[in-house]
């Protein structure tokens, strides 16, 4: 089995070469993150040590003061030792404090910027993947990875990094001051170095795995989630409700148990490490206890010995939260990561053809579609559009209209043959004048939320308020969005709910009418018209359609009325191609459907 | 309260810890676990106090002495406390974490059924990036503040008081000189807590609105494809995600003020009682096992002073995230089933609008109701289009009728019942939907297609259910899923095959066939079918008719042949009611909202043959006899 790129990625049971090449492949992803802040890891690092540093001075200078001072003001009432240690202290303190509220700033900054380095990496990503992607990877998971999943990244860098910067140093510190004042009781702390590593390495084995099923569980939850309330109507309307909140519930225990069992993990951890804390402590005593008798150390070193070597393992807590979040995160950014390495299916050109003038010459040769070898949806073809030409196309659902439609658009590259517009292949054309020529308007007329006028403009980003109103008249849009609440500022919410189907697409037709493409592809766009709508948007069509080439599928055969050409296809193959009036004189499937059209008209 | 801008700027009626309260009932279960939990944690404090003692006793007794013997017992004494220590911690987590997580489900399903059981006008003004924020990472916020936070801040502050009460009975001047020194930390606290509470829940709402444009720039990716506008779309995120950024860095310079005292204030401590115990140990005031035990104890309370800045963080934190799950779990609903339902044993399917009035929440004052008074009444088996232009109200209606929304005045009778007067679930088994944008779940397209009978899903029942469904796959002619993959069982739906619009219709329409209801508002339901399949729908769909009451929103006059009566929907009101031929004999409106053998010609002309390509074979139209036209809202 694969696990490159997306494949695989609800498993929990990777095979260590498995897991190696994901985990490599998550810590490419965090070392391109932090390339470009280089300087600013370094500056906040160095701000760490030195700020770690100072406060990690304090026991020493503690046990200086009780066996210098305090001796030095006994026998000859000298305050300067003394003086001269708090004054040391003083400083070391605010130098620690300060560095460390400057450390809490820059370490910010460098999470936030790597976090909006993700963010935007994923977003980008996520609009270059192909349809195909998107289709089978379905919304609500490319949400997750968007939405939860980059929540634990931000948590390990938020809490988790500091927790782990400061703790590694603060313990590395320590040791060291340790093994200064008195390299016996550093032995001692050396002692417990490996059962601490015994305990970490066990923890790690066993919360990877636990990690990564709460990644899953989440995305499931998240799936559900976002289903049921984008499709609420139909919920509500055919009583979904119960068996939704059986599903959503047996998901969210699945996330749930998930969850408890990494904090079970955890409840191990944790205590394990305290109690190697406190075994080294009183070892240090006993060692050092001794050696206070036998006068080998003194007794403010020793308290400076067990202070640190308590302070040892303080960290230890919030470096298991490290941990708890570096997991966490760990398993999220082998997600991302995955989603990351999917290669789009329709890749942008290496070296892109630039086009500033399209024409509209259409040329399919040798055309073959098919989405896996097995399911054949359009079976080799050759087909010439001159530029200018209205092709209707005609034919029964599924006979794979709307498949060659997306070919034109680029939705899919063919799996044979190519596709030129203007003698260049699409897939060679640079990707911006690609979509400035070629434009298409489907069915599924989406809306933004955001007002009225920002959706049109969607057709041509800095459009003037005037083009935007000349658009919505020309598709006979502006009366009813005069009428809307607050005109062209109307704010459409969500999935443009408080706009009717109708209106949604003379929306997103206004949107098409806007970009002026060189060539237009109309999917069932006016199926929800009525029909002085449609007459108008056809009147529109009329001029729009005048000077371009464009592809109009429509059930309804009114629009043959405005092609110069009509093709008809069956079962993927095109089966009649002919001017509407030769075709409909003659005796073929396109005659019969006309007249059945006719029929049904009043 | 859908956008960040309204919420961030309302007044906060509740303090911090009487937001939290609202917390108890979904703790309440949980509450005896917390309880020990903090128990169990407060000895672990306790006994990390204890220690010190142990070590001023070694102190001052055994090596001031010389005396090695009990050197080990000190050193078992110190062993067995940390054992102690470690245990009181295991059970700590053990008491605590796992009732969290129970917590944590609890709430995410009340808020799931909350947010199933609103009306759909909430989920008009939600984005449900919004919704689905508040789902996860507020919930996972509370849940770890739970069984973390909450039992942290509460065991650290009282270690801290111990702490306290253990340095003034080493040393009272001491103690107080520590006290005195902390009073920076309280003074910061609060005005932290000011600060960032309200930096805390601009953060939670601009990441509620980012993952909206994220679920946008998804559902939405056909579009932004289609004009190639990835990029653009882009800018405008990266915008929110700079805001974002923004706020997040304010708080992170709001967490490095309260920091820098935290850290500050005990290092100042810890010098002036440097100096003040070495002096105190000068005149012999104190002993050196003493001012041991001091600094023992001190250190000792460091982590947990240190760790209240991170806590107070948290818990502002989750006060935010409690804020904003209950402007859900608040949310009034509207539309309830009532405390005694009616119910109609025997539906015959007699559909009434008795002058409904409908004006949407938001609608200008001014403005008239969407709907001002329709008037209309379907008789058992009669099928009624509805026609009208786009925008004149249709679908609205529609979704009156199975109070998707309720009318904003008169009444809908089902049987002479008002159908506020059923409960929800029995309204919507005898009526059902077909919707224009036909929403299919991810399930198999027997599930999708039998969603409307849920009695089907046991066992016993399936092959009853199959026969339903095989009926409403032929009726819709939608037996093209005997061709898929795995024929009815294929996940279809977002998380499976691909359907095109035209599949997707008949599923939906054969879904609204096998609820078999009383009555049947089918909107649009063949919109994106091609001439042929219309037409063999329709045949299938005239058997189904002929016996179930249902209304039907229509563009085309093929779906309008399907009705016995149209009702013409014009300025929010039913104009005209009559049979196709007779509206289109008499009705100009209706002629020119239906007709499209007139293609070029605009309304109120003569009309002209038809010209061009194809010859008109339907008969001249007359025009003198008289129309059946009902006064809009003629019940007043």
């Amino acid at each position: 089995m694969s696990v490159s790129g997306v494949t695989g990625e609800e498993r929990d049971d990777y095979t260590k070469v498995e897991s190696r090449v994901i985990r490599q492949r998550s810590l490419r992803l965090l070392g391109s993150l932090l390339a470009p802040l280089k300087l600013r890891v370094a500056l906040t690092m160095l701000v760490v040590v030195v700020s770690t540093a100072a406060q990690v001075a304090g026991p020493a200078l503690i046990a200086i003061g009780i066996d210098r001072g305090l001796p030095a003001l006994l026998d000859d009432q000298d305050w300067m030792p003394v003086a001269l240690i708090v004054v040391a202290y003083l400083i070391t303190g605010l130098i620690g404090a300060i560095l460390i509220a400057q450390y809490t700033v820059l370490s910010a900054r460098v999470s936030q910027a790597v976090l909006f380095d993700l963010r935007r990496r994923v977003y980008l990503h996520a609009q270059r993947l192909s349809l195909e992607f998107h289709e089978s990877y379905t919304s609500g998971r490319i949400i997750a990875r968007q939405t939860s999943d980059l929540d634990s990244i931000r948590e390990l860098l938020d809490s988790g990094v500091n927790g782990l910067v400061r703790g590694v140093l603060y313990m590395v510190f320590i040791a060291g001051a340790l093994v200064i004042l008195d390299p016996v009781s550093g032995l001692v702390l050396a002692g417990s170095l490996p059962p601490l590593l015994l305990l970490t390495r066990w923890f790690q084995t066993r919360s990877q795995r636990a990690f990564r099923r709460t990644r899953v569980a989440s995305a499931k939850v998240i799936v559900n989630f976002v289903e049921t309330m984008t499709g609420i109507r139909a919920v509500k309307a055919f009583r979904k409700e119960p068996r939704n909140a059986r599903a959503f519930g047996a998901q969210v225990e699945e996330y749930r148990d998930a969850n408890a069992r990494v904090i079970q993990l955890f409840g191990i951890f944790d205590p394990g490490l305290v109690l190697i804390g406190n075994v080294a402590v009183a070892v240090a005593l006993l060692v050092g206890g001794f050696r206070v008798i036998d006068g080998g150390l003194e007794v403010g070193a020793l308290l400076a010995v067990l202070l640190y070597v308590r302070r040892f393992f303080d960290p230890m807590e919030e470096m298991a939260m490290f941990y708890n979040s570096y997991q966490s995160a760990a398993a999220a950014l082998e997600k991302i990561s995955g989603v990351l390495d999917e290669r789009p299916s329709v890749p942008d050109p290496v070296d892109p053809v630039d086009l500033w003038e399209a024409e509209g010459r259409l040329d399919f040769e040798k055309v073959r579609f098919a989405y896996r070898a097995d399911r054949v949806i359009l079976p080799e073809f050759t087909l010439n559009i001159p530029a200018g030409q209205t092709i209707a196309l005609v034919g029964s659902t599924g006979a794979g209209k709307s498949t060659l439609a997306k070919l034109v658009a680029r939705f899919y590259d063919p799996s044979d043959g190519e596709i030129l517009l203007d003698g260049v292949d699409l897939r060679r054309l640079h990707p911006k004048d690609l979509r400035r020529a070629i434009v298409m308007v489907t069915q599924e007329a989406y809306l933004f939320s955001g007002t009225v006028a920002e959706n049109i403009a969607l057709g041509k980003p800095g459009a003037t308020f005037d083009e935007i109103i000349q658009a919505a008249k020309a598709v006979g849009a502006h009366g009813f969005i005069e009428e809307l609440p607050n005109g062209y500022d109307t704010d459409v919410n969500k999935r443009g709910g408080r706009v009717s189907a109708g209106q949604r697409q003379l929306l997103s037709f206004a949107r098409a009418f806007l970009a002026n493409p060189a060539v237009l592809i109309l999917d069932e766009a006016t199926a929800s018209l009525d029909i002085p709508s449609e007459r108008l948007v056809q009147e529109g069509l009329t001029t729009l359609l005048a000077d371009r080439t464009a592809i109009i599928i429509a059930h309804r055969l009114s629009t043959v009325a405005i092609a110069d050409r009509v093709l008809v296809m069956e079962h993927g193959q095109i089966v009649e191609d002919g001017a509407p009036a030769e075709l409909i004189g003659g005796t073929g499937r396109f005659a019969r459907l006309h007249a059945a059209w006719r029929d049904s008209l009043v | 309260m859908p956008s960040s801008s309204s919420t961030t700027t309302s007044p906060r009626p509740r303090g911090t810890v009487s937001t939290l309260l609202r917390l108890v009932p979904f703790v309440r279960p949980a509450l005896p676990r917390i309880l020990l939990g903090g128990i169990a944690a407060l000895f672990a404090g306790v006994v990390a106090l204890v220690i010190p003692v142990v070590l001023q006793g070694l102190v001052d007794g055994p090596l001031a002495a010389g005396d090695p013997g009990l050197i080990w017992p000190a050193a078992l004494a110190v062993l067995g406390l940390g054992v102690l220590e470690a245990i009181f911690i295991a059970l700590r987590r053990w008491f605590v974490l796992t009732p969290g997580t129970h917590v944590e489900a609890t709430m995410r399903n009340t808020l799931y059924a909350q947010l199933q059981d609103l009306p759909v006008a909430f989920h008009d003004r939600w984005q449900s990036g919004q919704l689905l924020s508040r789902a996860m990472s507020d919930l996972s916020h509370i849940r770890r503040w739970l069984s973390f936070g909450l039992v942290l801040l509460v065991v650290n502050i009282v270690t801290i008081v111990i702490g306290f009460a253990v340095l003034v009975y080493w040393s009272w001047i001491l103690g107080l000189l520590f006290l005195v020194l902390s009073i920076p930390l309280w003074v910061t606290g609060y005005l932290f807590e000011k600060k960032y509470s309200i930096v805390a829940r601009r953060s939670q709402d601009q990441q509620g609105d980012l993952a909206t444009a994220v679920e946008e720039s998804v559902h939405g990716i056909r579009v932004l494809k289609a004009f190639g506008r990835g990029k653009y779309s882009l800018e405008k995120f990266t915008r929110q995600a700079e805001e974002l950024r923004g706020t997040e860095l304010e708080k992170a310079r709001a967490i490095a003020g309260i920091w820098f005292w935290l850290l500050l204030v005990p290092d100042v401590a810890f010098a002036v009682s440097l100096l003040g115990g070495v002096w105190l140990a000068s005149v012999g005031e104190l002993s050196v096992g003493e001012l041991f035990a001091f600094f023992a104890t001190a250190t000792v309370l460091r982590f947990p002073i240190e760790s209240i800045g991170f806590l107070l963080s948290m818990t502002f934190d989750t006060r935010t995230a409690v804020d904003r799950l209950f402007e859900v779990l608040d949310e009034k609903n509207t539309i309830t089933d009532p405390e005694a339902p009616a119910t109609v044993t025997e539906p015959h399917g007699r559909l009434v609008f008795n002058d409904v009035h409908f004006r949407y929440q938001d609608a200008p004052a001014g403005a008239r109701d969407l709907l001002d008074g329709i008037q209309l009444e379907l008789e058992p088996g009669e099928t009624m289009a509805l026609v009208g232009l786009t925008g004149s109200g249709k679908t609205t209606l529609t979704a009156l009728a199975t109070r998707l929304y309720d009318v904003t005045g008169g009444r809908i009778l089902l049987d002479g019942v008002d159908i506020r007067d059923l409960s929800r679930d029995e309204l919507r088994r005898h009526i059902a939907m077909g919707f224009e944008d036909a929403t299919l779940f991810s399930a198999s397209v027997r599930d999708n297609v039998l969603l409307g009978r849920p009695e089907f899903d046991e066992g016993a029942r399936r092959e009853e259910g199959d026969a339903v469904m095989a009926e409403a796959l032929e009726i819709a002619q939608a037996d093209f899923v005997h061709e898929l993959p795995e024929g009815v069982d294929t996940l279809i739906g977002e998380e499976g095959l691909s359907l095109s619009g035209g599949q997707r219709q008949r599923l939906a329409l054969a879904r609204a066939v096998a609820a078999a209801p009383a009555v049947l508002v089918l909107d649009d339901p063949l919109s994106a079918l091609d001439v042929d399949t219309e037409a063999r729908v329709e045949a299938g769909l005239r058997r189904v008719l002929a016996t179930t009451t249902a209304l039907i929103v229509a563009h085309r006059p093929s779906t309008v042949q399907l009705a016995d009566r149209v009702a013409l929907l014009q300025d929010g009101r039913v104009t005209a009611v009559g049979t196709h031929s007779e509206l289109i004999a008499h009705n100009e409106h209706y002629r020119y909202v239906i007709s499209s053998l007139d293609d070029d010609v605009p309304p109120g002309r003569e009309r002209e043959v038809a010209e061009g390509i194809v010859p008109t074979t339907t008969a001249p139209i007359s025009t003198e006899t008289g129309t059946i036209t009902i006064p809009g809202g003629g019940a007043r």
